[in-house]
């Protein structure tokens, strides 16, 4: 085996693959936050839609946009992998004594990952699928011509059902950033005490703060729009 | 003081093991292991097999004394092995379970007693310093920094007791793993396999089939040498460092 697949394989390079997919999506999601945003604003739509077409458009955004679909792929793939070999390691299960002193959300992750998974697959479907390939109608700003992704995502949020749904998913995705956030840093062999307890607070900070700037927007639309 | 023991009973690695309820009457001046060797005592009284369990220093040295103590390898005290464990620390009446460690690399041989040479093959694989024979050198010809030393003696501390892999919901024996190649890779003496060294122990490591580590850092909490995780850290990255620099 060559030097590279060894590492690769090895259970500490499997949980750097883990890692550095993880902080890519933890840095996307800030992006795609900021982006988001506009859907508050009060211009009927007007910045989200130029924002959905510029990046939509931009060739160096598509570029980084097909990256994160891989990344996606491989950060849950390998996750479920490790997951199904570590239950395999943990030995009998009749045993009477749980495992007290690990937290939840570290014993959880690839629970929580799967409900995120089927978030993203049911989000891509509902709202980037659409606004490729389904019938959307269009809006005009200053004679431009843009697919009227707004529209769709105001309707999305008439629903309910959905805004709970989308809401929950928030929450599971800040258990998962809570405890992925500094776990990734210890995968990349970056734990001591002069740094450790800052990459801790910011992590916490940053599992409370995204979600609950994503799960604003579907509350807001629905009771205010 | 009554107790309500529940302990587990297994033939051998084949048997399918299961719950046993004995009462035992202990003195809470008496460590767990002779609280358990009460309940042995009573046991070929009455004309029955004793528990096997291991223990070898019973002062918290030799990492002999592995079980599961309502759930909690090595009981509920901090940095304490099972047999530093009192009875004061349990009240009159208390139900207590008393199981194995959970792995699947440790397989049972015999109720409480599980086969840890899987330890021992991690260490053959790597967890030593080559040195050749000869006069015996001056103690002091090679400088060690003090903080290094400090650090280094800190992580030889680890009895190789197996707690850490109990209590990983992965079985993940990082944190072991990890003390062996940090006391080493510390002192100038340990650094010159360095890079073997990390390599051959994590490819053992895996060979004998222990989990990837998730950090959720109950090793560290249930370890009875309070090994810091800040080792696994140390082993991430230097395990980065050696497949990108060795030869
Ligand atoms: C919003 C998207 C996601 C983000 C930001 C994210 C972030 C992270 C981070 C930072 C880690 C820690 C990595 C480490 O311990 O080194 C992690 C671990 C993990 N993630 Fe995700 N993740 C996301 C989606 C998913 C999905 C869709 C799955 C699919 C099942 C998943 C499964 C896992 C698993 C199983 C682990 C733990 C691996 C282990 O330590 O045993 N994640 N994630
Ligand atoms: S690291 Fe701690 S728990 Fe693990 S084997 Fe060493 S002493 Fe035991
Ligand atoms: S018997 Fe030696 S550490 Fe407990």
């Amino acid at each position: 085996m060559s030097w590279f697949s060894k590492f690769l394989t090895s259970s500490v390079g499997k949980k750097l693959i883990m890692s550095l997919t993880g902080l890519f999506l933890i840095i996307f999601l800030l992006v795609h936050l900021i982006g988001n945003l506009q859907l508050l604003a009060d211009d009927g739509g007007e910045s989200f839609n130029m924002y959905a077409k510029f990046m939509t458009s931009n060739p160096l955004i598509k570029m980084t946009s097909y990256g994160l679909y891989f990344f996606i792929l491989l950060h849950a793939i390998q996750g479920l992998l490790i997951w199904s070999k570590n239950r395999a390691s943990g030995g009998s299960k009749r045993y009477s004594g749980g495992r007290p002193l690990s937290t939840w959300a570290g014993r959880n992750m690839a629970g929580l990952g799967t409900v995120i998974l089927v978030f993203i697959l049911l989000h891509m479907w509902q709202f980037w699928f659409q606004y490729k390939w389904g019938e959307v109608a269009s809006a005009t700003y200053d004679g431009v011509e843009v697919r009227d992704l707004y529209e769709v995502v105001r309707h999305a949020f008439q629903n309910v059902g959905f805004v709970i749904f989308y809401v929950i998913s928030m929450i599971v995705i800040a258990f998962h950033l809570h405890h992925g956030f500094q776990s990734a840093f210890q995968s990349l062999g970056l734990n001591h005490q002069k740094y450790t307890p800052a990459i801790k607070a910011i992590g916490t900070a940053y599992s409370i703060l995204i979600p609950l700037g994503f799960a604003v927007i579907p509350l807001y639309i629905l009771f205010a729009k | 003081m009554k107790l309500n023991l529940k302990v587990w009973r297994q033939k051998n690695g084949q048997a399918k093991g299961g719950f046993e309820t004995h009462q035992v009457v202990a003195d809470e001046h008496m460590s767990f292991l002779e609280m358990l060797d009460v309940l042995n005592q009573d046991l070929i009284i009455g004309g029955k097999e004793p528990l096997a369990f291991e223990h070898d220093c019973r002062e918290g040295i030799c990492g002999a004394c592995s079980m599961v103590i309502n759930g909690r390898p090595h009981g509920p005290n901090k940095g304490t092995t099972a047999c530093q464990l009192h009875m004061r620390s349990f009240k009159d009446g208390d139900t207590i379970h008393i199981e194995p460690f959970r792995a699947a690399s440790f397989p049972v041989i015999r109720d409480l007693v599980v086969d840890r040479s899987a330890f021992d093959r991690i260490i053959e694989s790597g967890g030593y310093v080559s040195v050749n024979t000869g006069q015996a050198q001056d103690a002091n010809a090679i400088p060690v920094e003090k903080n290094q030393a400090g650090e280094s003696f800190d992580a030889a501390t680890c009895i190789g007791c197996g707690a850490c892999v109990a209590a990983c919901p992965n079985a993940s024996a990082m944190l072991f793993v990890s003390a062996k190649v940090s006391h080493l890779a510390l002192l100038p003496q340990g650094q010159v396999e360095h890079e073997n060294r990390v390599q051959s122990m994590v490819t053992q490591m895996d060979k004998e089939g222990f989990g990837a580590c998730s950090n959720t850092y109950a090793c560290e909490a249930e370890c009875p040498k309070e090994i810091s995780i800040e080792n696994i850290a140390r082993l991430n990255r230097s395990y980065l460092g050696a497949s990108l620099s060795s030869k």
